[in-house]
């Protein structure tokens, strides 16, 4: 009785939370599009892909949030996910261009016309559609991590060595899309969008509904998660990230219990890039690089670890404070951001929002003990 | 509830201090200074290259501002780190046009970069100096190339080649990315136009930062075995030059064997090398720190006086930032604004001084007129000029590639088109071409 | 530049104005003044003026084409005579060339150098190589007889044969041979002649000979081309079994750098558990420390400046140990039991580092000089083996083996992998724990630093040097089996032969990236890596 009302406590937190991003996800646009300039509570222009840009990270943060901190699994090449559903929503992009490219051809981007390219490479059709487009935009980055946790969990690929297997996954494909031959536009990586389902891309009413639209579906990944580690299942995965042999002993599938949460997780990292991309108007390999996804780490573990609010948290802090510093002291800013990070781990481990809220122990031990009550051989949802 | 009372005042707090960071800058945008956006890298790994135009555009600007300023005002630089991330260029770009509300920015490296910030500075109607030599294929109403396009430095540079050194056998080694994949469709097209066979055209790609070139080097060594006098046409990249010139030099390929020309290794990146084992290798460039006139020299002492530093060298993307910002000068000047519309109109045919003792022109492409230096590298870590050419117009929209051979680009009025089809007729890229169509 | 299209008018001018008298011109003109045509008109004119100075055989000779050869020669830019420059950068002095006499009235600002092309210098060398073919010094003769063999002029046939009659070396008398065999290609010598040049040159074997005979086959006679290409083939053939071995080489150098990067990593995070993400930086601060310890040396003992390596190993290694000691004590003693948490706190630490050394040193390349036993290459068979490498492969032995030997006999050794594997129990053994881990951490960061030294013999000293290692030496590290250095040595040198062994056929990217896929592929198989450990240690 005592869990349950936890729960319910913990819904109505996040709850309140994604009620929170929703009202943002209205308010901005609003008072972006609405609102006279002279208005102290006016939006400017430029900060609206902005403050876009920091919810699709900050949903990113969450995706790894899933993983990391309630499965166990640390994924430093998350970045890869993202950048997959970016470079989706990228080649759809690069399609609405159409005829309007600069070498004015009706098929190929602009890149493949200086490259003398002939025709269009297969895996690029479809991607005119934007439907298709959105369903690639989960579905790469799913079979993706379908493929990759298939195989990872179940040769029972823990640890470090997880990590650096997904490190070498991203620097992979991070090399790959740097080939030009591979037909992504290489280094430059896809650019100069004019279109997003007939709307013009720089038009303020798009930026609006594009951050509109990232809030929504930060609330929503919300919802999903919490959903998630509040189940059965979610129970599951603390086990799973706690005593993983224990677990399976106890006759639990534990590859499958992480396979579910990697591909959701993917999932949402992809929704992620394919809204972020049209924000700052540029998908390039740079994604990948094994750095951004070391940082998407460290944004999780500012915001806090092993819940749901602290990882948006520490997307939107972490990127927010990037942006202010770079422009302050640019010549400093490193050691700023550098020394953030070793404060946080030796002053602040449990992050921010573990910290703050100073209820680390219950939300961590609860559901641990939630777990032990709740053991049944087999739950449905892992199969 | 205490806890989301807390998370509620804690997004409240981060929302108040967003306001307040934001503010305060928006409020000062208005002042009696004129400010210039600096956009390169200061962190990251094109702090390497970046960083020495960050402090050549603050030299320009401390020189301006002791001549008495522009327009009667103070030049003030506005300096941003977009941390060799290609996105934060595009944030950093916005910034520094909306918030800081500059005249102008001079910045980027990479053609990436470019090309992420140039949507934003065309949407934001605002101007960019670009410094650097880049593999042409683009013009835009809102961005000057200063920098080399492919015709005033790899044409000239083969064509020194198959001239002077008598070369029949080209290795194009580059790393693989679009600056070295178009130079180098366009120099096979030139050099298959000029009677190079296919097989004598070796092209090679290696990936960014790659520094284990033994295989490579000795593959050329290979190639060039073959009986033709071969040389290589370097398109490598920043950091994968020193390991490469490294093992050119300990496997022994010298100049007189199978020389080098590498269009991105200036004297910045000699620097980091011992140069006595690269001797006679080349680079072409359209200034080069060795040139001897006077305005060089000027310019050279003032940057050491400026830099506290006489051992820091001068490069060709420096001559770019410098004319870049001459003709700028020029043009708010001419237009007696800043004003980025008058601006653009008046820069068009703006001719400043260059430092090889010439004049830079703006031409109607917005690209510029520059002569072709042919360098060999020296034990000092300097170039000897062993050929300059004529003052080139830069061809943004290359003769030898198919697709691009019928463009060209006109900013003036009333054509005012960066991609106009001499063989439709039509302005590519409008939706005034697509209703043609 | 004006000046320098005009000359060429000028010279021309002259040349129709002095055109009877050129023959006297030549013959009365001392060595003054073919010194001085030195810096007369462009590149062609400088080869004219060499060649002319080449036939006067005056004992001066060579050393002023050395002296034009190293760029010593300057023009004033009006009088037109030509001086050798001296004394410092800052105040240059000007000497007559010949006599040496020093000219005081020379106004430095109106000298410019007497510039080179790649021909002149082809041609100076060609030219330096006849004159000391019969030095006494057997390097210079070699070099000489080297620049014979890639030069082959028909004009010095008559020189070579003096020059070989008297030669006892056997190595520079089978390049002069080589060189003789060459030329005799280009003569209309008889058929047996050539056959026999063939012969000599094919016998060489090397990709030079190759080179010299798919030249000759073109104009070769009708009925020598079949032996010409059966000895081209043979070489191919054997030049292709060769290969391998090269490539094996390459892997194992590639390989030994692996090694040297990974190596420091296999303590810090194999063996102590921590995710290091600043070990990379650890690497630079070796490399720049080289460069300290380089420019020290140069201004303290110039002529030790070749051995300056020899004091950057010891120096690097006790200055990354001591910053790997500090590290420790500061911050990674707070997250032992929280290894993640030591990527987060490692990864700021890195950035720290990279920003403290582009804010001290500036963000361009430092020069670190290749010494001169470190420089250049040697053929052992087929093999062309340039010193570096070889030294920086011994180098990763010797760290490799002296690492195990500290391990694995002695006390500290012993203490540190007592620590590792039962921290309790060897602390209840009355080990000082915090003082061994601090050691332990301090030994990784060290050798890291010892690894700095070597790679800044290849690679840039920049403060990026060490993000371009950092991923490598992980892959190695777990490719091999965390925990286990004879892992990471077979691991590195493994991941180095596949590299360069994939690279002639994948191209260098697509190498990388199926050696990425490989060693993700394999890691399903062996999810604890080639060298895995055993019993309840794997469960940490």
């Amino acid at each position: 009785m005592i869990t349950q009302m936890l729960f319910r406590a913990l819904d109505r937190k996040t709850a309140w939370v994604a009620l929170l991003i929703l009202i943002a996800a209205a308010a901005v646009p609003l008072a972006n599009l609405y609102l006279p300039a002279s208005n102290p509570l006016h939006v400017p222009d430029y900060a609206v892909p902005l403050f876009g840009k920091y919810l699709t990270y900050a949903m990113l943060a969450l995706a790894l949030d899933l993983v990391w901190g309630y499965c166990g699994i640390l994924s430093l090449g998350h970045g890869a996910f993202f950048a997959l559903g970016g470079y989706a929503m990228g080649m759809y992009l690069m399609r609405e261009i159409g005829p309007r490219g600069v070498y004015a051809n009706p098929i190929l981007p602009d890149f493949m016309v200086f490259l003398n390219y002939k025709a269009l490479p297969w895996y690029w059709n479809g991607f005119d559609n934007f439907w298709f487009a959105a369903l690639m935009v989960v579905l790469v980055p799913a079979a993706l991590a379908f493929a990759f946790g298939w195989f990872a969990f179940r040769s029972r690929v823990t640890g470090v060595y997880l990590s650096i297997i997904t490190q070498a996954l991203t620097y992979a494909l991070l090399l790959a899309f740097f080939r030009n031959d591979m037909g992504f536009g290489g280094n430059n990586g896809l650019t100069d969008f004019k279109d997003i389902l007939g709307a013009n891309i720089q038009a303020g009413t798009t930026r609006a509904a594009l951050f509109a639209a990232s809030g929504i579906a930060l609330a929503l990944a919300l919802l999903v998660c919490s959903m998630i580690v509040n189940s059965k299942l979610g129970k599951v995965m603390v086990a799973v990230r706690d005593a993983e042999s224990r677990t399976r002993f106890l006759g639990y599938r534990v590859e499958n219990v992480k396979l579910f949460a990697f591909v959701v997780s993917a999932v949402i990292a992809g929704i992620a890039g394919a809204l972020y991309v049209p924000q700052v108007g540029i998908i390039n390999p740079s994604e990948f690089e094994p750095a951004n996804s070391i940082e998407i780490v460290i944004w999780t573990a500012v915001g806090g670890r092993g819940t749901l609010i602290g990882p948006i948290i520490g997307g939107i802090l972490v990127n927010f404070g990037k942006s202010i510093f770079t422009g302050w002291l640019p010549d400093y800013w490193l050691f700023a951001l550098g020394g953030l990070f070793v404060f946080v781990t030796l002053f602040l481990p449990k992050g921010i929002v573990g910290t703050v809220t100073g209820l680390w122990v219950s939300t961590r031990r609860r559901p641990v003990v939630a777990a032990a009550e709740v053991l049944q051989p087999e739950p449905e949802a892992a199969e | 509830m205490t806890e989301v009372n807390r998370v509620l005042a804690g997004l409240g707090l981060a929302a108040a201090i967003s306001t307040g960071i934001l503010m305060p800058q928006m409020a000062v945008a208005a002042d009696d200074t004129i400010k210039v956006g600096i956009l390169h890298s200061l962190s990251g790994t094109m702090a390497i290259s970046e960083t020495t135009l960050k402090d050549t555009m603050l030299f320009l600007i401390d020189q301006q501002n002791k001549k008495g300023g522009l327009l009667g005002k103070k030049l003030e630089a506005v300096v941003v780190d977009p941390a060799s991330d290609w996105p934060t260029f595009a944030e950093k770009a916005r910034e520094l046009i909306s918030v800081d509300k500059v005249a102008a920015v001079f910045g980027c490296w990479t053609s990436s970069s470019r090309k992420s910030v140039l949507p934003v500075f065309e949407e934001l109607n605002s101007l960019l100096f670009y410094p650097v030599q880049y593999e042409g294929e683009e013009s835009s109403r809102n961005i000057i190339y200063t920098g080399a396009a492919p015709n005033q430095q790899a044409i000239p540079a083969v064509d020194y080649l198959m001239k002077t050194e008598g070369v029949k056998r080209f290795v194009l080694e580059g790393t693989d990315y679009v600056y070295p994949r178009t130079t180098n469709k366009i120099l096979e097209a030139y050099l298959e136009s000029k009677g190079i066979a296919k097989e004598d055209i070796l092209i090679n790609y290696t990936p960014f930062g790659f520094s284990d070139w033994q295989t490579e080097v000795s593959k050329i060594k290979t190639f060039g075995s073959a009986g033709k006098k071969t040389a290589v046409v370097s398109t490598i990249n920043g950091d994968a030059n020193v390991p490469f010139y490294k093992e050119l030099g300990n496997q022994g390929l010298k100049a007189t064997d199978i020389p080098v020309i590498a269009f991105s290794v200036g004297e910045e990146e000699l620097a980091g090398l011992d140069t006595k084992p690269l001797v006679g290798h080349l680079a072409a460039w359209n200034y080069f720190e060795s040139i001897d006139t006077p305005a060089n020299k000027k310019f050279i002492s003032a940057w050491h006086t400026f830099i506290k530093n006489d051992k820091r060298v001068t490069n060709d993307p420096m001559e770019a930032a410098y004319i870049g910002f001459n003709a700028w000068v020029k043009a708010v000047e001419a237009a007696g604004s800043t004003d980025t519309d008058k601006v653009i109109d008046s820069i068009v045919g703006v001719s400043v001084p260059n430092l090889s003792g010439g004049y830079a022109t703006v031409m109607p492409n917005h690209h510029i007129t520059k002569p072709v230096l042919i360098g060999e590298i020296q034990g000092n870590g300097q170039f000897d000029i062993v050929q300059q050419t004529a003052s080139v117009v830069g061809d943004e929209w290359s003769d030898f590639l198919p697709d691009s051979a019928p463009l060209i680009s006109d900013w003036r009025k009333p054509m005012a088109c960066g991609n106009f089809n001499t063989k439709t007729g039509l302005c590519g890229g409008t939706t005034k071409a697509v209703a043609a169509k | 530049m004006p000046s320098f299209r005009l000359l060429p008018i000028a010279l021309l001018l002259f040349g129709i104005c002095f055109g009877f008298a050129a023959p006297a011109f030549a013959q009365a003109s001392n060595i003054a003044d073919l010194v001085n045509a030195l810096g007369v008109g462009g590149f062609p004119e400088r080869e004219a003026a060499i060649k002319a100075l080449v036939d006067s055989h005056d004992p001066h000779v060579n050393e002023i084409l050395q002296e034009l050869n190293d760029g010593r020669l300057f023009v004033s830019s009006d009088g037109g005579r030509v001086y050798l420059q001296g004394g410092t950068a800052d105040a240059p002095t000007y000497a007559d060339p010949i006599t040496g006499a020093v000219a005081a009235d020379v106004d430095p600002d109106t000298m410019g150098k007497v510039k080179i092309n790649n021909a002149v210098r082809t041609l100076l060398s060609s030219a330096m190589s006849q004159l000391t073919l019969r030095s006494p010094d057997r390097a210079a003769r070699l070099a000489a007889a080297r620049d014979l063999l890639k030069d082959a002029d028909p004009a010095n046939l008559a020189l070579l044969d003096t020059a070989l009659a008297a030669e006892t070396d056997a190595t520079v008398k089978s390049t002069m041979e080589a060189a003789r065999a060459v030329i005799m290609l280009k003569t209309s010598a008889s058929d047996a002649d050539k056959k026999a040049a063939i012969d000599t040159i094919a016998a060489r074997g090397n990709k030079d000979a190759l080179t010299i005979l798919t030249t000759a086959l073109a104009s070769a006679p009708a009925d020598l081309k079949p032996a010409v290409q059966a000895d081209i083939d043979a070489i191919t053939r054997n030049l292709q079994v060769w290969d391998v071995a090269q490539n094996v080489w390459y892997g194992l150098s590639l390989g030994s750098v692996l090694l040297l990067a990974a190596i420091g990593l296999a303590i810090t995070f194999g063996v102590m558990g921590v995710i290091n993400m600043a070990h990379g930086e650890m690497v630079m601060l070796g490399a720049y420390t080289t460069y300290v310890v380089q420019e020290t040396v140069r201004s303290v003992a110039p002529g030790l400046l070749d051995y300056s390596l020899a004091f950057a190993v010891p120096a690097a290694f006790l200055f990354t140990a001591l910053v790997g000691v500090a590290i420790e004590r500061g911050i990674i003693r707070w997250l032992y039991g929280r290894p993640l948490e030591t990527l987060l706190a490692t990864w700021g630490l890195s950035l720290i580092l990279q920003q403290a050394i582009r804010t001290v040193f500036g963000p361009t390349n430092r020069q670190v000089i290749n010494p001169t036993w470190m420089s250049g290459s040697f053929d052992f068979g087929g093999l062309a083996i340039t010193q570096n490498r070889l030294w920086i492969v011994v180098f990763a032995i010797v760290v490799f083996v002296i690492l195990q030997l500290v391990l694995n006999r002695t006390s500290l050794g012993l203490q540190m992998r007592a620590v590792t594997q039962n921290r309790r129990m060897a602390s209840a053994m009355g080990i000082r724990t915090p003082f061994v881990d601090a050691m332990t951490f301090g030994l990784g960061s060290g050798i890291a630093g010892m690894a700095g030294v070597a790679l800044s013999q290849i690679d840039n000293v920049s403060p990026n040097l060490g993000q371009n290692y950092i991923i490598d030496s992980f892959m190695v590290v777990v490719f091999g089996g965390v925990g286990n250095l004879w892992g990471t040595l077979v691991g590195a040198l493994t991941l180095g032969v596949a590299n360069k062994f994939l690279e002639p056929y994948a191209g260098a990217v697509l190498g990388k990236i199926l050696i990425l896929v490989f060693i993700i592929l394999f890691i399903q198989r062996r999810p604890r890596g080639l060298f895995a450990l055993k019993g309840r240690a794997v469960e940490q």
